[in-house]
């Protein structure tokens, strides 16, 4: 219980906030690592991951690149990484890039797998391009999953970003190298605390951007309009509905 | 006009959907195809507006060749409506019924205001307009369905078993605002089913199918009553079993110009009007044992349809 006061004590005293290695310029590099990371990731698994989806083709060659892609050792390959590169945020960026696609994959393909067959049909049947298929149809339908493998990439990468520590970057990963090489459990600890905040807080504003970009009817349980309330509306001709009102 | 010359479909496992097909589908009528299930009737349907290609042969709509444009702009000149409505879950009601309209560029106000016409046109209440296809019935979302296949104003409408998921009730109320419509609107309809009751209601002319769209006869449901073409079509119809062969039924005592009829199962099927004890068009006396040849009091509409 101590330590943890302990460390919070070093989290909210000013004079660990900023300087060289201060918090705040450790936590914008821990972002900035995730935040480049998840743009190349997006950039390459998304699109792929669609692709896959929509054509239903290479879904298998996918699925064993991405189980193959987690089951590599991080730290193991950053180290073989900076063997031939050297130092630099170049092999940092394309580790959390390799950790980051399989999911953004994942989520893209199964999220358009998922899109009702009929819909895609009806849609086409009446008139749609392959592309507005895509853009219009299975891309908004398939938003849930594609979002849901955004957030688990965003959080696999901000977790994993602490081994730039390891690397000569900093990071909040700093935090936990060094309170671990001086025994200074309190800054360890403190550093561990940093990362899950920014892990929660992250998670928060995707879930809330989740909210704006997945379209109303989509998201299951969806809400009743308003006038669903009202009573049965009469049909225009007259005739006695005979069509059971929704419950 | 729709004409199929000589069209063929395998489909690449091998399957022989449909064998050599030629027929005429003439504008402004409703054509149906009937059959029972596999024998290729949403095979056919689907060639027509080429989600589905032919194997071999050809399809002309207004002599022109199908494959001779564009596939989008084929589909997007005719009107689709399918079994399960096909509409967009996340789209509300008027945007699947603008949907077509607003991708050919229609003004986003002016597509919209045509569709809240469109609701009128297959009585719903334009209330609804905002509601997503989740929160109607299935015979409302049947009728959103066809409100969005008359959107582009085509002269032609494909339906692949409309009716098919709605209660009997609702089906017939859809039924009878299809015809409707169909007299208001002049379509060239090609409906399928294989509810032979279905087919005879609404069609002008019936192709009755076997496997591989073999077609068993075609021709109104009037000739097709009258003159089974083979042992398969009455018993499709159901002309073998007596259940459309009727018969005046002189145990009951009449009352009034009305006489009751029964089938051949001995089961009470309707009543005919009988003027003064004669049975319209035949000059003969009702009270014996005469028999009438009939539909059902279901579809003795069908012959002004
Ligand atoms: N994509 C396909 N690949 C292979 N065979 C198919 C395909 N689509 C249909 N078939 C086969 O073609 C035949 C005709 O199918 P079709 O869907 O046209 O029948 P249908 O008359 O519409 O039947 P139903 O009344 O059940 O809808 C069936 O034997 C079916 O199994
Ligand atoms: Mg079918």
């Amino acid at each position: 219980m101590n330590l943890f006061l302990d460390a919070l004590n070093f989290l909210f005293d000013p004079a660990n906030l900023t300087g060289a290695n201060g918090i705040v310029p450790r936590l914008v590099d821990h972002v900035w690592y995730t935040g480049l990371s998840m743009a190349v990731a997006i950039v390459i698994g998304i699109p792929l991951g669609l692709l896959v989806g929509h054509t239903g083709r290479g879904r298998n060659a996918v699925v064993a690149l991405s189980s193959a892609a987690r089951a590599l050792p991080t730290l193991g390959l950053i180290f073989l990484i900076i063997l031939y590169t050297g130092l630099g945020v170049g092999p940092l960026i394309v580790v959390l890039v390799i950790l980051a696609v399989p999911p953004l994959l994942a989520g893209a393909y199964s999220g358009l797998e998922a899109v009702n067959r009929p819909t895609i049909d009806a849609a086409r049947a009446i008139g749609m391009t392959e592309w507005q298929i895509l853009l219009k149809v299975e891309i908004p339908l398939a938003m849930p999953l594609i979002f849901g493998g955004i957030r688990s990439a965003t959080l696999q990468v901000i977790a994993t970003a602490t081994i730039a520590g390891y690397v000569g970057l900093t990071g909040l990963g700093r935090f936990l190298i060094e309170g671990l090489a001086l025994r200074d459990y309190k800054l360890a600890l403190a550093g561990a605390i940093l990362v899950i905040a920014l892990a929660l807080c992250v998670d928060a504003i995707l879930a809330l951007a989740q909210r704006l970009v997945v379209p109303h009817g989509v998201a299951r349980g969806l809400t009743r309009h308003p006038d669903e309330s009202a009573a049965p509306t009469p049909r225009q001709h007259g005739r006695v509905s005979t069509a059971p009102s929704n419950p | 006009m729709i004409e199929f010359h000589s069209v063929t479909k395998r489909f690449p496992d091998g399957t022989l959907a449909v064998e050599d097909f030629s027929l005429v589908l003439p504008s402004r009528k409703t054509t149906v195809f009937v059959g029972s299930s596999g024998c290729g009737k949403t095979t056919l349907l689907r060639m027509i507006n080429r989600m589905i290609d032919p194997s071999s042969g050809s399809i002309e709509i207004d002599g022109v060749d199908i494959a001779s444009g564009s596939a989008v702009a084929l589909r997007r000149s005719i009107g689709y409506v399918m079994q399960n409505s096909g509409l967009l879950p996340h789209r509300r009601v008027i945007d699947n019924i603008a949907t077509v309209p607003l991708l050919k560029g229609v003004k986003k106000a002016d597509a919209h205001t045509q569709a809240m016409e469109l609701l009128d046109t297959v009585g719903l209440d334009r209330a609804l307009a905002y509601r997503y296809p989740s929160q109607l019935s299935g015979g409302q979302q049947q009728r959103v369905g066809v409100a969005r296949g008359l959107a582009v104003n085509p002269n032609i409408l494909l339906m692949d078993e409309p009716f098919g998921a709605v209660d009997p009730i609702v089906r017939d109320d859809l039924q009878q605002e299809l015809l409707r419509l169909q007299h208001d609107l002049d379509k060239t309809v090609v409906f399928v089913t294989h509810d032979i009751d279905e087919a005879f209601l609404l069609g002008d002319q019936v192709v009755i199918l076997e496997k591989g769209a073999q077609i068993a006869q075609v021709g109104t449901p009037k000739e097709i009553l009258a003159n089974p073409a083979s042992d398969f079509v009455a018993s499709f119809i159901g002309a073998d079993r007596g259940k459309r062969r009727l018969a005046v039924d002189s145990t009951v005592a009449r009352s009034g110009d009305d006489v009751v009829l029964v089938d051949g199962a001995g089961y009470v099927a309707g009543v005919i009007e009988a003027p003064g004890g004669v049975l319209p068009g035949s000059g003969v006396g009702v009270g014996t044992n005469s028999r009438a040849r009939s539909v059902s009091n279901k579809t003795d509409q069908a012959g002004d349809a």
